[in-house]
């Protein structure tokens, strides 16, 4: 396979890895990261490199859409970005500190009780109409949302938001120490513990995700784990996806954007398992 | 994880029960909006999505530009590179010893020599700067809607992500 061949294929692939990242909020590195390493044969540490540019890729892309249609809610994106960027800078000097094995364990679990809450969430999607957290009221983190497949506009409530906000540390850390991750624990933060309505934590994940791959990009760039060949058409293909990716979000139901969402997650915490226990 | 609603706070907020249509994406404020009020802060704050929107708009079409134009500066160096079939294999660039930039040093030189492999890293760089510039946007968003406490987190947020680039020590 010529250069030419392999930045041709990467980039067909990353299409479709945006397309599904920006719909479920959690970026293209489940796409990329298997397929570099497991058909490509690239090394993990390069293809992590090309996951974090996907994930920038995938967030920025998705998001300048969502952001206009009013399906982020920009204030708790931002507000909870101060854990998830805390998590992600104190992860990105932490990662001599854990083992890798027991890490991809632990998270391989937690994502895999993260997947059953959403699951279990897909009868009892109902917005909160009050709100009794201090935080959530005192920073105004409620918010409202045009759905396009059900065509009304629907108000939500945040709680939980000491919760929502130990999670989305606990994200940044994952997605620092693990190149991989940091949605697939935002996404279930803000729908299962903060009660967020699906396609809202889906949008506000991809919002999210972005600046907490940019706080350990530089670090990835500094030790050599961003290789132009590779991240020029995974940057390129996933733009491409997210920008179509971001189309669909708003015409399926929220229960279809769950499962799938269900489904990644059951497909990553598997494999983190199998990291876990067969190194 | 799934109860309904936290035993901590108290229902401070007078305006929940009756959403009145343009108070939806209500103000920072801690007191309630006069009708007259609440129209211009929904102006402002669908201004600042508009903002936000367009910077990251800005920012993934120049670095898809970027990264295109080093793409084909790549490709035109090397013929070598171009063929559907050849001997050149892809494993020669996407190996841990293949030479490529890694600290801002190396890739101004890259760079300067014209290399496509420079070019490239330039627009991925762009990429992950965009989101730390829609952060700066947000702080400037969030003292036009005079609304402190939201300001003060999201320069906190840009001020540990302009921390981690110094950290880092590219």
């Amino acid at each position: 396979m010529t250069p030419f061949d392999f930045v041709a294929s990467v980039a067909l692939i990353s299409v479709a890895a945006g397309v599904l990242g920006s719909l479920i909020g959690l970026g293209g590195g489940v796409v990329i990261v298997p397929v570099l390493t497991l058909i490509y044969h690239v090394d993990i540490r390069l293809a992590i490199g090309a996951s974090i540019v996907s994930v920038i890729a995938t967030s920025s892309g998705a998001a300048a859409a969502y952001v206009r249609e009013r399906m982020t809610n920009l204030r708790a994106g931002m507000f909870l970005e101060l854990a998830t960027v805390t998590g992600a800078v104190s992860g990105a000097y932490l990662t001599t500190v854990f083992p890798t094995r027991v890490l991809f364990l632990v998270f391989g679990l937690v994502l895999a009780y993260s997947s059953f809450t959403t699951f279990r969430r897909r009868h009892a999607d109902v917005p909160l109409t009050v709100s009794n957290d201090r935080i959530a009221n005192y920073f105004n983190l409620h918010g409202s949302y045009y759905d396009q497949a059900e065509q009304q506009e629907i108000p939500y409530k945040v709680v939980h938001t000491k919760l929502g906000l130990a999670l989305m540390y606990v994200a940044g850390l994952v997605s620092a120490l693990l190149g991989i991750g940091s949605g697939a624990l935002k996404v279930p933060a803000m729908d299962s513990a903060m009660h967020l309505p699906m396609k809202v934590s889906s949008a506000t994940s991809n919002f999210m995700i972005g600046v907490t791959a940019a706080a350990s990009a530089t670090v990835y760039f500094v030790r050599g784990q961003i290789d132009p060949i590779i991240a020029a058409p995974v940057a390129i293909g996933v733009l491409l996806g997210a920008t179509v990716g971001a189309r669909v979000l708003g015409r399926v139901a929220s229960r279809t954007v769950r499962l799938v969402f269900v489904v990644v997650l059951v497909v990553i915490s598997l494999e983190m398992l199998q990291k876990g226990i067969l190194p | 994880m799934t109860d309904v609603t936290g035993p901590t706070g108290t229902p401070q907020q007078p305006a929940s029960g009756e959403p009145a249509p343009q108070d939806y994406r209500g103000s920072g404020r801690r007191r309630r909006l006069s009708p007259q009020e609440a129209l211009v802060m929904a102006q402002k704050v669908r201004r600042v999505e508009l903002a936000i929107s367009l910077v990251l708009r800005i920012g993934v079409v120049v670095s898809v530009v970027i990264i295109a134009a080093g793409l084909v500066v790549m490709l035109a160096h090397h013929a070598d590179y171009l063929a559907i079939r050849g001997p050149v294999s892809y494993e020669t660039l996407t190996s841990t010893s293949t030479p490529f930039p890694h600290s801002f040093a190396t890739l101004w030189h890259s760079i300067a020599q014209g290399e496509g492999q420079g070019i490239i890293l330039l627009g991925v760089l762009t990429l992950i700067l965009t989101p730390v510039l829609r952060v700066a946007v947000g702080v400037l968003s969030f003292v036009y809607e005079k609304d402190t406490p939201m300001a003060l987190v999201t320069l906190l947020v840009l001020a540990l992500l302009v921390g981690s680039f110094f950290l880092a020590g590219a």
